[in-house]
């Protein structure tokens, strides 16, 4: 461990305030819900819901490399804990999402109805 | 072969253990594998939220509706602002459990002990604060009718607002009694009744000509649902619940079966059945991982106080529980925002 004796304080409070700040724009955004991105859609999600998914990454990023000091690790540990979450989650949201969606259409287009 | 040959370590025996490949001693990379698996099986959740969600999205609750509760602030509508701050206690806690693996480096062990007590105080807190919010949840604020279909029916006045089912129900000279073990025939019994019969609250919207029934159904703005002439056009906004006229309101309202107060794991009053069910087991699993981890805390601080790392010279151990601590701060990342943002 070659960081065995140095201190990380100055890093660590700016990781905090950048959690902080990253929160309290989602909470201002979630309440206000600005016109302007929530009736604005990109591949038919709305900008607002893009914000907050692109967001919470971005904090998850801090949390994992800062926190969890990924950052510190060998660059072999880091793709064995990230890849496989990254292409399985990518691949199940997919595959439910789509199914989902196509479910939602089959009971509002077609005469079967979803009626319980 | 030369190329192939591990040269990592060449002194030693590559095979004779002792080398670390990734860097990070056997604990450390059993946490992180831990980590790695409850990752997926919270993912495994939230993806399955999203499947019935996105199967149910033009019915789906919304969040700034349901959650709108904050502590000595009864009956003002804050959306957000309680878990925004449960947010914040457990990101909080995370820098704590980051400043005493830090203590723990410069093998400080009063630091250690002193963040490590406050990284437990955080803990508690929230975990407190989410029994509070559940406690809100399964508690309910405006009640609502089941119909036979199982679609749900809310009530707003005639500005729109939100009104409660005991603002309005009328109450009948009629006597019905809880069924319980005590008078059964065998062992028979039923859940609590609620505070008011269907046909009370179907007498009481009579009684009130201005109120009116809202559906779950998301209102969309567009040529098709404008020509509608159930919907109450001018109080239904776009991207938001919709309401209907008042003689379609009683049309719906004949068809109520049950009086749905509160939530349970069968109904809730907020709408889609299954949002509550999402609910409670996701931030029930996230919540059960906080106590637990709570409990480690609690067990690695005494072995800090006790001095156990100190005569070990090293303090891994509280890096370990602390990847741990911060990971269930990462599930909480994305739980408030899939439960209570999009």
């Amino acid at each position: 461990m070659s960081h065995a004796h140095e201190s990380n304080l100055g890093r660590i409070w700016k990781v905090f305030g950048i959690l902080s700040v990253i929160t309290i724009v989602e909470v201002i955004f979630g309440i206000l819900k600005p016109d302007v991105l929530h009736m604005n859609n990109f591949l038919s999600m709305n900008l607002l819901n893009w914000l907050f998914i692109i967001l919470t990454l971005v904090k998850a990023y801090f949390i994992v490399w800062a926190f969890m000091h990924m950052e510190g690790e060998k660059s072999s540990l880091r793709w064995i804990v990230v890849s496989p979450i990254i292409f399985l989650v990518s691949y199940l949201l997919f595959i439910l999402l789509v199914e989902a969606d196509y479910i939602f259409e089959i009971f509002k287009n077609s005469t079967i109805k979803w009626n319980f | 072969m030369g190329a192939t040959v591990t040269t990592a370590n060449s002194e030693e025996k590559t095979w004779g253990g002792g080398n670390q490949p990734l860097g990070a001693d056997y604990g450390k990379l059993m946490m992180w594998f831990f980590i790695v698996s409850d990752a997926l099986t919270f993912s495994g959740f939230l993806a399955a939220y999203g499947f019935s969600r996105f199967k149910f999205i033009e019915t789906w609750p919304l969040a700034e509706e349901v959650f709108t509760h904050f502590p000595f602030m009864h009956g003002v509508p804050a959306p957000m602002y309680y878990v925004a701050l449960m947010t914040f206690i457990l990101i909080f806690s995370s820098v704590t459990m980051v400043l005493a693996v830090d203590a723990g480096h410069q093998m400080k062990k009063s630091k250690v002990a002193f963040y490590m007590f406050l990284t437990i105080i955080g803990g508690l807190i929230f975990v407190g604060s989410q029994a509070w919010e559940w406690k809100n949840f399964i508690h309910g604020e405006y009640g609502a009718i089941e119909t036979k279909g199982g679609s749900l029916l809310q009530f707003v006045d005639n500005t729109g607002k939100r009104v409660k089912l005991e603002d309005f129900a009328a109450t009948l000279p009629e006597e019905r009694e809880r069924l319980e073990k005590n008078k059964g025939r065998w062992f028979m019994s039923e859940p609590a009744l609620p505070t008011y019969s269907v046909a009370e609250v179907q007498a009481g919207f009579k009684a009130h000509p201005e109120l009116l029934v809202r559906t779950e159904v998301l209102y969309k703005d567009d040529a098709a649902a404008k020509s509608d002439t159930k919907v109450n056009h001018e109080l239904t906004k776009h991207k938001h619940k919709t309401i209907l006229t008042r003689a379609e309101s009683e049309t719906r309202l004949a068809n109520a079966s049950l009086v749905v107060e509160g939530a349970n794991l069968t109904r809730n009053e907020y709408g889609s059945k299954l949002f509550a069910d999402f609910f409670f087991f996701i931030t029930g699993f996230h919540g059960f991982h906080v106590f637990s981890g709570v409990v480690i805390n609690v067990i690695i601080f005494f072995n800090v106080l006790l001095g156990t790392y100190e005569k070990r010279k090293s303090y891994e151990m509280v890096e370990k529980v602390g990847l741990y601590w911060h990971f269930v701060d990462l599930v909480w990342v994305f739980v408030f925002t899939f439960f209570y943002l999009v």
